[in-house]
């Protein structure tokens, strides 16, 4: 063994120690009797803790497949993926997931607060604690005024809402959220945009936040990986040095906010031709 | 309140009307099988407003009760299972589809022959054709257990028996009343049937011992006991409904009106 070998190794150990999420060789095929379908090709990416790192791909990207392997709800082919240095063989307890179905994923039998406690009572957490953590979620997204009702009886802005709620109050150290605001309309989503922004500056949470959404991606990201279409791969890793905090009146005028935007935009492009 | 009353006032007039026609059309009936209503009235409440009620009502309801809630119970637990599993959907479904098509009528003969006269047999009777609506609607309810939702739980932990409670069941729910809802009806018919066939108390062994004896205003105002008894117990049923499903009607009024 080199000397070159071993300080790789030490860098590697080093590095491995602060990555939050480690993605190592992650390969995803569906296979059936009929066909064979290669989802995942090869992904490798590692996300620091306390980063804001938005995933970005075209449609068909394989996105909700590495997701669904991220949060322990697949199985990878190859590969594997680490959460806090754990393989993840089953839904990881320090990560919370937000998905893109806001009305299908809150318990419409349930009001808002018990929509958000009712992780909690599994946890078996005392009940006046638990009472305490549902209101300080349901106010960090201002919904606290809505707690006895039901989630069908809110906007789906709203509704997404309750469910970022519900994710906060579980304390995760990650928080994934699977395209959560392309089913809203374009001024909640700026909204949402913001009090995503606020939430990450205020709980030093580490945010995997999946989109097809170029602008969303450079706004939100302290840094967006551009996927290829499926199989997928990654084609680009960008830096989005734009300072914080970001506002929707200036940060989307600025000059660097439209270089990134091109160039992410430019990698789409490029997936969409099958690169 | 005026809406209130309004539909108070819609809902009672076509009965009130039927019952004022029958009651001026039948007022001079010779016939012996039809007799006049007010007969009728008249034996109703010398019969199911005096002595008859605690003799007779009651123990059709205990029995009633006791099987229904039996078949509830035991359709809800069978079901569960099954609609989770699909091995076992599929291993069962078509011995399942088998014994449904058995109309329990046809095994009180052999239930007699085994079990007695008693209540015992009643009450088996009564829970082997209650169940199969339960059973099958809780399967079909289970199997259609949202997908989103199910993936919800699995990330934030809900497993075991609070997944059951908090998501499989609430979820399964309205098709699960459904499915109690049919249950009752032929649970109803069952009471009475197996009454008819052997007993020595309830609506069903009443209006058969009327019948026998000729006393047909009498066996008239069984009849007229049995629709008031199924009645009130549906109205029951939907009281119970809209309290379990109240979140289900919220929901898909909304979603009309939008």
């Amino acid at each position: 063994m080199t000397a070159c070998e071993i300080w790789k190794g030490i860098l590697k150990l080093a590095t491995q120690q602060h990555a939050m999420v480690a993605v190592d060789h992650l390969n995803k095929v569906y296979e059936s009797k009929e066909r064979r379908v290669e989802a995942i090709g090869d992904l490798s990416f590692e996300v620091n803790q306390g980063d804001f790192t938005c995933i970005v791909g075209p449609s068909g990207a394989g996105k909700t497949t590495l997701l669904k392997c991220l949060a322990g709800l697949l199985a990878p082919t190859r590969g594997s993926v680490r959460v806090n240095g754990h393989q993840v063989t089953e839904p990881p307890e320090e990560m919370a997931v937000v998905f893109q179905e806001y009305g299908r994923s809150l318990f419409p039998w349930k009001t808002v607060r018990e929509n958000v406690e009712l992780p909690l009572r599994e946890r078996k957490i005392p009940k006046a604690e638990r009472e305490k953590t549902v209101s300080d979620a349901l106010k960090a997204v201002a919904l606290d005024h809505v707690g006895e009702s039901y989630p069908w009886q809110l906007s789906g802005g709203m509704q997404q809402r309750v469910a970022i709620a519900r994710a906060v109050a579980y304390k995760p150290k990650v928080m994934v959220l699977d395209e959560p605001f392309a089913a809203v309309d374009a001024q909640t989503r700026a909204d949402l945009e913001d009090l995503m922004l606020t939430l990450w500056s205020e709980l030093g949470l580490t945010l995997i936040f999946v989109t097809h959404d170029i602008d969303e991606a450079v706004y939100l990201g302290q840094r967006v990986l551009v996927l290829s279409s499926s199989p997928t791969r990654i084609l680009d890793d960008v830096s989005i040095d734009i300072p914080v905090p970001r506002s929707q009146a200036t940060t989307r005028i600025d000059p660097q906010f439209a270089t990134l935007r091109t160039r992410v935009y430019a990698g789409i492009q490029k997936a969409k031709k099958g690169a | 309140m005026f809406n209130a009353l309004r539909k108070l006032f819609v809902e009672l007039a076509l009965p009130a009307l039927l019952f004022a026609l029958l009651y001026i059309m039948s007022a001079n009936s010779t016939n012996f099988y039809f007799p006049a209503l007010s007969a009728v009235l008249k034996q109703f409440n010398l019969l199911w407003l005096g002595p008859r009620f605690a003799a007779d009502v009651i123990p059709s309801l205990e029995r009633l009760m006791a099987g229904y809630l039996l078949a509830c119970i035991a359709g809800i637990a069978i079901g569960i299972p099954i609609g989770l599993y699909k091995p076992l959907r599929r291993a069962l479904e078509p011995v399942l589809e088998f014994f449904r098509a058995i109309p329990p009528v046809a095994m009180i003969p052999l239930l007699i022959v085994n079990m007695g006269f008693g209540n015992s047999m009643k009450i088996t009777v009564i829970v082997a054709g209650a169940i199969w609506p339960i059973l099958l609607n809780t399967v079909e309810g289970v199997k259609a257990a949202d997908h989103v939702l199910n993936e919800t739980c699995q990330t934030y932990g809900i497993r075991g028996f609070a997944r059951l409670r908090h998501f499989i069941v609430p979820s399964a729910s309205p098709q699960i009343i459904v499915g109690m809802r049919l249950g009752l009806s032929i649970g109803i018919v069952l009471m009475v049937i197996s009454e008819m066939f052997a007993a020595l108390d309830g609506l069903g062994s009443a209006i058969i011992y009327f019948q026998r004896s000729y006393e047909i205003p009498q066996m008239w105002s069984g009849v007229m006991m049995l629709g008031l008894f199924g009645f009130s117990l549906s109205v029951l049923f939907r009281w119970f409904e809209r309290w379990a499903l109240h979140w289900y009607d919220g929901m898909r009024d909304l979603e009309r009106h939008s």
